[in-house]
C-alpha cells in the first residue's frame, strides 16, 4: 500500500510539529473564512450533558485547532448556562444558539446578524427529522448511528443553508437511499467480518 | 434507553422506527463500532480513553492497509475512524481510503465514503483532487442515488480549481426530471457561486428557470443564490421584485403543499428567505418598495399563532419594513410587533425584541422611549446576554446629554466582564463615544467634561489592557495632539491628562497595562511642560522608575525613553523653557538624565541602547535637541513622504530587471479571496461605501468598529452600522438616516405623556445626572424611583421636545470626525515622523505609525471625489475642450491641436486620423509614445534608399516620391501618403556612414506597428544593391517589401517599411538588422542597425462600454496589482494621472466614477488588457487583468515609467 505511505506526509497539516508554523496561516485562513464566508450557520454541534461530542459539522473551513477550541468553549459555555436564561450566547463574533433536548445539547454558531429564533427552529426541525427517522429518538440512537444522523443532516442543511424544508422530502430521500441497503435488521446482525 | 428524548411531537409516523430502535440495540452488542463505543463509555479517565483509541487506530490502520480488506469491511472501518476523528483523534491515514471507498464501493459503501470525505477533508485539502474523477463518474451515473450523493458532496466540498470540469454536468442536472436532483444541482451551483462567482456567470438565466420551477423545493433552493446575488448588486435584480412578491403571496396564502408546513406555518424558511430578498430589493427604492407593502402587511397579519417560528417571521418582517422605503401604516404595525417582543415574558423573545429595537432605534428613537422601563429592567437582567444586548441598544441612542450615564453603564459591565471578545467590542464602543462627545458639547460645562473624558479613557485603558485594538490609544493621542478649535480647551485637556497621569504613576503604576503606560509616557513627554508647577525632574523620575520595573515590556520602554528624551530639554540644560517654575531642579535633572542614559547605554536590548546613546547626545546639545525634538506643535509642520515615492526609481529598476511587483498584504489577501472582492463593486455607483468597506476588509482586525467609524468620515450612519456588529447592517436608509427622525415627529403624539414626563426632570448638567445613578435614599419605593431616575437620565434627549437635538446627533459627529480625518494624513505622518526622527527603529512608534497611516488616506479621497466626478466624465468621453486643459497639463499644446484639427475623439489613436497633421503636431498619444522611447534610441547603419509604400499591407509597392523629397525635406514627407496621416514618431537617426544615413520612424497603424526605415544617400554617386534585413525573435516581422533596391540614386531618399506585431508581451524588444550596399566602384559595406521598441508601440486603445468592460473583466484570469505614483495630488489626481497614461500609452479610458477609473487597451493582436485604477492612500492602485500571462506585468512597467517621467 504505497499510496498510504505516500499520503502521510502530504496530509501532514495535522502534524503537531507543524502547528507553530501553520498557526499564522490558520489565523489567516480563519480570518478569511470569517470575512468571506456568507454562510448562515458556521457549525453545528451535538454534545451530551457531560460534554461529550456526539456530532459535529462544520460549514466553513475550520482548522483543526480551531475546531477543538470551539468545541471546548461551546461545551463549557453552554453547560454553564443557568436555567431560565435565553437560548442565545455571544461567542467571539458569532451568535451561539443552543437548545437542550433531554440529555443532548444541540448547538449551532451563526453569523452575527442572523435571526436567532429561526436557528432555534432549525435545530428543532433537525430533532424532528431525527425523531421521525429513528422513531422516538434518544441519545443512544445518535451515538450508535451517527453516520445516519449525518446523512439526515446533509439532506436537511447544505452548506449552512436550509436545503429542504419539507419533512417528507427529507425522509423520502433518506429512505430511498436506505432501500438499497439490506434491511437494517440484516445489516445489524451480520458479523462485521 | 433511559435517555429518552424529550418528546416535542405528539404523533409521528414511525414505519422505520421500530426496526431501527431494536437495530440500535443489536448493533451495540455485535459490531466493532458498538464495542468501541461501549468501551469508551465504560472508561473513566481521559488517559484510558486515549490509550483505547490509540489501540483502535492502530488496528484500523493495519486493516485499511491490508490488501484483503473488502470494501464492505472498509465501510465499517471508515465509520469507526469517523468516530475517532469526532472524538478529536487524528486518523489521517484513512483519508485516502475514504476517497477510495467513494470511488470503488457499491452505492452504500460509496455513501459512507463520501460522508467520510466530507467530514475529514476541508476545501483546501490536496487529496480532494483525487475525488474529482469519482464525482465526475457519479454525476454521469444512471443511478439517481449516486447522482444525488455526488451532488451532495459537491455542494459541501469541492476544489475551486476543478469546478470547470464538472460544471457542465451539474448544469445539465438543472433539467433533470427528478426534482430532488434539480434541487441539489441548484444547491451545488449556489456553492460554486459562493466560491467562484465568475465561473457561473453564464448560467444566470438558468437560475431564473430554477426560480420558476414547479417544485417548491427547487424554487426555495434557488432563493439562496438570489439572496446572495442580490446582496452583491440589488440593482440588477429589481425586475424580479414582482416575482418574489408573488411567490411570497402564494407561500403566505398557503398555496404550497402541506408538507412544507412547519407547525402549521406555511414554509417559514422560504418566507424568511423571501423577506430578506425583498428587504434588499426595496432598500432605497420607493417604487420597488411599493410593490411589497401589501404582502408584508399580509405576512404580519397571518403570523398570529404563538410559536417561535412565527416570531421569527415577524422579526424578519420588522426588519424588512424598516429597511425598505417607509410606509407609515406598516411602521406602526412593526412597532407594535417590537413592543410585543420586548414585553414578552419569554426571554428569547425579549432578546429578539431588544435586537429589533436596536435595529430600529436609529430611525425611530421614540420606540426606545416607549419601552424605557423594560430597557432599564433588562439592564439589570440576570442573563448577561440580555444585558449586553441592552447596552448595544443604549449605544445607539447615545447623545451628548446621556453619554455619561450610558458610558458609566458600559464601564460597569466591562469591569465584570471576562470575555475577551466582549471586552474588545465594548472598549471600542466606549472609546468611540468618549471621543465623539467631549469637544463638541454645546454647553459650557467643559471642565467636568475634560475630566470625564480623561477618566473614561483611563478606565478603558486599564480594563481593555492589551486586548483592545491598537488604534484606540493612537486615536486618543491623535485627539490630544490635534486638539480642537479652541486652544485654551486643548491646553486644559492636556494639562488635566498630565495631572491625572502623574498622580496615577505616583500611586500605583504596577497594575497598568503596557498600552496605557505607553500612552502615559507619550502624554507626559509631550505635554508635561504645560503644567507650570510640575518639575520635569519629578516626571523624569517617575518615568525612570518605570524603566526599572521588570514587568515593563521592551517596546513600552522605548516609549518611556522617548518621553525622557523629550523632557530632558526642560530638565537638563534647560535654556529653552525650563527656567522659572522648575528652576530648582535643573542640575539635578540633567544628572538624572545622564544617569539613565549611562545606565541603559549598555542594555542588552539594542533598541533601548540606541535610544540611550541618542539621549546622551541630545541632553548635551540643546540646539540639536531643539531641532530634533521641537517642543509643542512645531512638529506639525514636518512632512513625510508616506508614499515612499523616492523609492520609485529603485523599484522600477528592480522591476525592469525582472523582480516581481510588490503586493501589499491586503492585496495578496484580496487575491486569495479573488472573487467578488473588487470585480463587482467598482462599477456600481456606491463609492464611499464600497471604498470604506474595502479598506475595512483589508484591515483584518478582529472588530471592525473603530476603524470603520474612523473611515466613514462623511456618514455617521455608516459608523453606526459598522459599529453594530450584531445587527443586520444593511438597514439604514438615506431618507431616514441623517434627518431620519423628522418623519417620526409626527408619531410623537401617539405616546404623549411619556416624553413629557421624561424630558421634564432631565437635568441640564451632568453632575446631577450621574449622581442620579447612585441615590443614597432608602425608602420602600426606592427601587422604582431609582429606575425612574435612571430612565430619565438615560433617555434624556430622546423625548420629543428634544428631538432637534436628536436629529443633530447622528449628524453632528460627522463634522467633527470629518475634520479630524481631514487632517489625518498630515497628522499621521507628522506624529510618526516626530517620533521616528529620533528613533527610526522604534517598534513602538511603528505601532502608532502604522495604524495612523493605514487609516489616513481614505478621507481625502472622499472629500474630493464628488467634485472630481464631473470633470472626469467629460474627460472620459474624450471631448477635448479647451476647458479641459487645466486638467491635462501635459497635453495642453496637443489639446489645442486637437481642437483645431481633429474631431473630438482624436485621442483614441484608431479613430480616423485628422488630415494634415504634420510630423511636429502629432496627436497626443504619439507624443507620449515618443517620449517613452526617446531616452533610449540606439542607432544603426547605411545603404541605398528604398522607398516602399503600399497599397495594401501585403503588397507594398515603391511609388516615386515627390521630387522635393530628394532634397531632404521635412522627414515626415518621406512617409508614404497613407501612413503620413497616421500618428507617428519623429524620424530618429539609426546609423550612418559617409555615404548612407539611416533613420527610422514608428507609425502606429491600427492593426500593426509600422516601422519606416528611411535611407538617404548622402554621397555623390548612386549606391547599388541596397538590401535591408530586419529581424527580431520576439516580434512577427512582416511585409518585407521594399527592402531591396537595385540602386539608390545620389542625394536621394527612399523608405522601406515593415509591419511588426507583438505576439507575446515584452516590455521592450530589440529589433536588429543590417543594411548592406555597394558603392558603384567600391567594395560593399554593411551597416548594423538596431532599434528598441517599447510595448507602448504595440498597444492600441480598446473601446468598450462599461458593461462590456464588466463582463470582460470577469472573464479574464491573469491579474496583477500594484500601487503607482499619483500625479497632481492637489488637483484631480485620478483624472490627470489617467490622462497622462492615456496619452502616453494609448489607453482608452472607459469610465471614471469618483475615485475609481476603468481603462482598457489591447495588444495589437487583439489580447485585451483591462485596468482598474483607484486612488487609494495617496497612490494609484492599479489592478490589471488580461488573458495573456505577461501582459499585465509589462504594461505595469510602462505605466510606472509613464507616471514617473511626468
Amino acid at each position: 500500500m504505497d499510496s498510504v505511505k505516500a499520503s502521510q506526509p502530504n496530509s501532514g497539516h495535522r502534524c503537531p510539529e507543524r502547528y507553530t508554523f501553520l498557526k499564522f496561516f490558520d489565523a489567516a485562513l480563519n480570518q478569511l473564512s470569517l470575512s468571506s464566508a456568507p454562510l448562515q450557520i458556521r457549525f453545528l454541534l451535538l454534545f451530551s450533558r457531560q460534554g461529550k461530542v456526539r456530532l459535529q459539522k462544520w460549514y466553513a473551513p475550520t482548522p483543526e485547532r480551531e475546531k477543538k477550541k470551539v468545541m471546548r468553549d461551546m461545551t463549557t459555555l453552554v453547560l454553564a448556562r443557568k436555567p431560565r436564561t435565553c437560548n442565545f450566547l455571544d461567542w467571539r463574533d458569532l451568535k451561539i444558539v443552543y437548545k437542550r433536548y433531554a440529555s443532548l445539547y444541540f448547538c449551532c454558531g451563526l453569523e452575527n446578524q442572523d435571526n436567532e429564533l429561526l436557528a432555534l427552529e432549525v435545530l428543532h426541525r433537525f430533532v424532528e427529522l431525527l425523531d421521525k427517522y429513528f422513531g422516538n429518538v434518544c441519545e443512544l440512537d445518535i451515538i450508535f448511528n451517527f453516520e445516519k444522523a449525518y446523512f439526515i443532516l446533509d439532506e436537511f442543511l447544505m452548506g449552512g443553508e436550509i436545503l429542504e424544508t419539507s419533512k417528507t422530502s427529507v425522509s423520502k430521500a433518506i429512505e430511498a437511499s436506505d432501500l438499497l441497503q439490506e434491511t437494517m435488521e440484516e445489516y445489524m446482525s451480520k458479523p462485521a467480518f | 434507553m433511559s435517555d429518552v428524548v424529550e418528546k416535542t411531537l405528539t404523533a409521528l409516523p414511525g414505519l422505520l422506527s421500530l426496526d431501527l430502535q431494536t437495530g440500535a440495540g443489536k448493533l451495540s452488542s455485535t459490531s466493532k463500532l458498538g464495542n468501541l463505543i461501549r468501551g469508551i463509555t465504560e472508561l473513566t479517565s481521559k488517559h484510558d480513553e486515549e490509550k483505547l483509541i490509540k489501540r483502535e487506530l492502530a488496528a484500523i490502520k493495519e486493516q485499511v492497509s491490508s490488501p484483503n480488506t473488502t470494501m464492505r469491511q472498509m465501510k465499517e472501518i471508515m465509520v469507526r475512524s469517523i468516530y475517532c476523528e469526532m472524538l478529536g483523534y487524528e486518523a489521517d491515514f484513512s483519508y485516502i481510503h475514504a476517497i477510495k471507498l467513494a470511488q470503488q464501493g457499491s452505492v452504500l459503501e460509496k455513501r459512507v465514503g463520501y460522508l467520510a470525505v466530507s467530514l475529514f477533508l476541508n476545501e483546501n485539502h490536496e487529496l480532494l483532487l483525487l475525488l474529482v474523477n469519482t464525482v465526475l463518474k457519479d454525476l454521469q451515473s444512471t443511478n439517481l442515488i449516486e447522482v444525488c450523493m455526488a451532488l451532495t458532496v459537491v455542494s459541501q466540498i469541492f476544489p475551486r480549481d476543478m469546478i470547470p470540469a464538472i460544471l457542465p454536468l451539474v448544469e445539465e442536472k438543472l433539467n433533470h426530471p427528478k426534482e430532488i436532483i434539480r434541487r441539489k444541482a441548484v444547491q451545488a451551483l449556489h456553492k460554486f457561486y459562493l466560491i467562484a462567482p465568475n465561473q457561473v456567470q453564464h448560467i444566470h438565466s438558468k437560475f431564473r428557470k430554477a426560480l420558476c420551477d414547479k417544485d417548491p423545493g427547487v424554487m426555495a433552493a434557488s432563493l439562496h443564490i438570489y439572496l446572495q446575488m442580490i446582496k452583491e448588486s440589488a440593482d440588477s435584480y429589481r425586475d424580479l421584485a414582482g416575482s418574489f412578491v408573488t411567490i411570497l403571496k402564494q407561500v403566505v396564502g398557503g398555496k404550497l403543499p402541506v408538507d412544507y408546513n412547519y407547525h402549521s406555518v406555511p414554509a417559514p424558511w422560504v418566507q424568511i428567505q423571501l423577506l430578506r430578498i425583498l428587504a434588499l430589493l426595496g432598500k432605497d427604492d420607493q417604487s420597488t418598495s411599493e410593490l411589497m407593502y401589501d404582502v408584508l402587511d399580509e405576512s404580519i397579519r397571518r403570523a398570529e399563532i404563538s410559536h417561535n417560528i412565527t416570531y421569527a417571521i415577524l422579526f424578519e418582517c420588522v426588519k424588512t419594513i424598516y429597511t425598505i422605503h417607509p410606509k407609515e401604516e406598516l411602521l406602526e404595525k412593526a412597532a407594535k410587533c417590537i413592543g410585543n417582543f420586548v414585553l414578552s415574558p419569554k426571554i428569547n423573545l425579549k432578546y429578539l425584541g431588544l435586537k429589533a429595537l436596536t435595529y430600529v432605534v436609529q430611525q425611530d428613537a421614540n420606540l426606545a422611549l416607549q419601552h424605557q422601563m423594560t430597557i432599564i429592567e433588562c439592564l439589570d437582567h440576570s442573563d448577561i446576554i440580555i444585558k449586553r444586548e441592552t447596552l448595544e441598544l443604549l449605544f445607539r441612542i447615545t447623545n451628548a446629554q446621556n453619554v455619561t450615564v450610558i458610558v458609566e453603564k458600559m464601564l460597569d459591565f466591562l469591569r465584570l466582564c471576562h470575555e475577551d471578545y466582549a471586552i474588545i467590542d465594548l472598549v471600542a464602543k466606549v472609546a468611540e463615544l468618549a471621543e465623539k462627545y467631549p469637544f463638541r458639547t454645546p454647553c459650557p460645562h467643559l471642565t467636568p467634561n475634560n475630566r470625564w473624558f480623561i477618566e473614561t479613557m483611563s478606565t478603558i485603558f486599564t480594563v481593555g489592557g492589551e486586548l483592545m485594538q491598537p488604534d484606540i490609544p493612537s486615536n486618543f493621542l491623535r485627539l490630544l495632539a490635534e486638539g480642537s478649535d479652541s486652544l485654551e480647551d486643548d491646553r486644559q485637556l492636556r494639562m488635566y491628562a498630565v495631572d491625572s497621569y502623574v498622580s496615577l504613576l505616583q500611586t500605583n503604576p504596577t497594575k497598568l497595562p503596557q498600552r496605557f503606560l505607553q500612552v502615559i509616557s507619550w502624554v507626559l513627554g509631550e505635554y508635561s511642560h504645560l503644567v507650570d508647577d510640575l518639575s520635569p525632574c519629578l516626571v523624569i523620575e517617575l518615568l525612570v522608575r518605570l524603566l526599572e520595573r521588570p514587568d515593563v515590556a521592551s517596546d513600552t520602554r522605548s516609549w518611556v525613553m522617548t518621553a525622557v528624551g523629550k523632557l530632558s530639554a526642560g530638565a537638563g540644560v534647560g535654556k529653552l523653557s525650563a527656567g522659572t517654575g522648575a528652576g530648582g531642579g535643573t542640575g539635578e535633572g540633567a544628572g538624572l538624565v545622564q544617569r539613565v542614559a549611562q545606565q541603559h547605554s549598555s542594555s542588552l536590548d539594542t533598541q533601548l541602547r540606541q535610544q540611550a546613546l541618542e539621549l546622551q547626545l541630545l541632553s548635551q546639545d540643546p540646539e540639536l535637541h531643539a531641532r530634533v525634538l521641537p517642543r509643542g506643535d512645531a512638529w506639525g509642520s514636518l512632512e513625510v513622504d508616506s508614499s515612499l515615492s523616492f523609492l520609485d526609481g529603485f523599484v522600477s529598476e528592480a522591476l525592469a530587471s525582472g523582480a516581481a511587483p510588490y503586493k501589499p498584504p491586503h492585496q495578496r489577501q484580496e487575491e486569495l479571496r479573488q472573487e467578488k472582492a473588487l470585480s463587482l463593486e467598482p462599477y456600481a455607483l456606491s463609492l464611499p461605501i464600497s471604498l470604506s468597506s474595502c479598506s475595512i476588509a483589508d484591515r483584518q482586525s478582529p472588530t471592525l468598529l473603530s476603524i470603520s467609524s474612523g473611515l466613514s468620515g462623511n456618514s455617521a450612519e455608516l459608523a453606526h452600522r459598522a459599529g453594530s456588529g450584531s445587527l443586520k447592517l444593511e438597514g439604514v436608509k438615506r431618507v431616514w438616516g441623517k434627518d431620519g427622525y423628522l418623519p417620526h415627529q409626527r408619531e410623537v403624539p401617539e405616546e404623549p405623556s411619556v416624553p413629557q414626563e421624561d424630558s421634564a426632570p432631565a437635568p441640564p448638567t451632568f453632575p446631577q445626572q450621574s449622581s442620579a445613578l447612585t441615590p443614597p435614599s432608602a425608602d420602600p419605593s426606592e427601587e422604582d424611583r431609582d429606575k425612574q431616575q435612571l430612565a430619565s437620565s438615560l433617555f434624556v434627549g430622546l423625548s420629543s421636545n428634544n428631538s432637534t437635538c436628536l436629529m443633530g446627533k447622528p449628524e453632528a459627529p460627522a463634522p467633527q470626525r470629518f475634520r479630524r480625518k481631514h487632517k489625518n494624513t498630515d497628522s499621521a505622518s507628522a506624529s510618526s515622523s516626530s517620533d521616528s526622527s529620533h528613533s527610526p527603529h522604534d517598534a513602538a512608534n511603528h505601532f502608532l505609525y502604522s495604524s495612523l497611516l493605514e487609516e489616513g488616506p481614505a478621507s481625502p479621497i472622499m472629500l474630493t471625489q464628488n467634485s472630481l466626478a464631473p470633470s472626469n466624465r467629460t474627460e472620459a468621453n474624450g471631448t477635448h475642450t479647451r476647458g479641459d486643459a487645466p486638467v491635462l497639463p501635459t497635453a495642453n499644446g496637443v489639446a489645442d491641436v486637437g481642437d483645431r484639427e481633429a474631431p473630438p475623439s482624436l485621442t483614441t489613436a484608431n479613430e480616423a486620423p485628422s488630415p494634415g497633421v504634420g510630423g511636429h503636431r502629432d496627436p497626443p498619444l504619439l507624443m507620449g509614445g515618443m517620449e517613452l522611447v526617446q531616452p533610449c534610441p540606439p542607432p544603426p547603419a547605411p545603404t541605398a534608399s528604398t522607398q516602399s509604400s503600399a497599397e495594401g499591407a501585403d503588397t507594398p509597392q515603391l511609388p516615386e516620391l515627390p521630387p522635393e523629397s530628394d532634397h531632404l525635406p521635412p522627414e515626415s514627407d518621406h512617409l508614404p501618403p497613407e501612413l503620413r496621416n497616421l500618428p507617428h514618431s519623429d524620424m530618429s537617426p539609426l546609423a550612418s556612414d559617409q555615404s548612407l544615413s539611416l533613420s527610422c520612424c514608428r507609425v502606429h497603424r491600427e492593426d500593426a506597428l509600422v516601422l519606416v526605415l528611411q535611407m538617404s544617400n548622402a554621397c555623390g554617386a548612386a549606391l547599388l544593391d541596397v538590401s535591408v534585413e530586419l529581424q527580431c525573435h520576439e516580434l512577427k516581422v512582416a511585409s518585407l517589401r521594399g527592402n531591396a533596391l537595385e540602386s539608390l540614386p545620389a542625394q536621394s531618399v527612399r523608405v522601406c517599411w515593415y509591419t511588426l506585431l507583438m505576439e507575446a508581451p515584452h516590455t521592450h524588444v530589440m529589433v536588429t538588422g543590417s543594411v548592406s550596399y555597394r558603392e558603384e566602384s567600391g567594395p560593399s559595406h554593411t551597416l548594423e542597425i538596431s532599434s528598441k521598441l517599447s510595448l507602448a508601440d504595440f498597444l492600441r486603445p480598446l473601446v468598450l462600454s462599461t458593461e462590456e468592460y464588466g463582463k470582460l473583466w470577469l472573464s479574464l484570469s491573469q491579474d496583477v496589482k500594484q500601487n503607482l505614483k499619483l500625479l497632481d495630488p492637489d488637483g484631480d489626481p485620478l483624472c490627470s494621472s489617467l490622462s497622462v497614461l492615456k496619452d502616453k500609452l494609448q489607453l482608452h479610458v472607459v469610465d471614471i466614477i469618483g475615485s475609481e477609473g476603468i481603462v482598457a487597451c489591447k495588444l495589437l493582436q487583439g489580447a485585451p488588457c483591462l485596468l482598474h485604477c483607484r486612488v487609494h492612500a495617496g497612490a494609484l492602485a492599479v489592478w490589471l487583468r488580461s488573458p495573456v500571462p505577461g501582459l499585465p506585468d509589462c504594461l505595469l512597467y510602462h505605466l510606472q515609467r509613464a507616471l514617473q517621467e511626468r
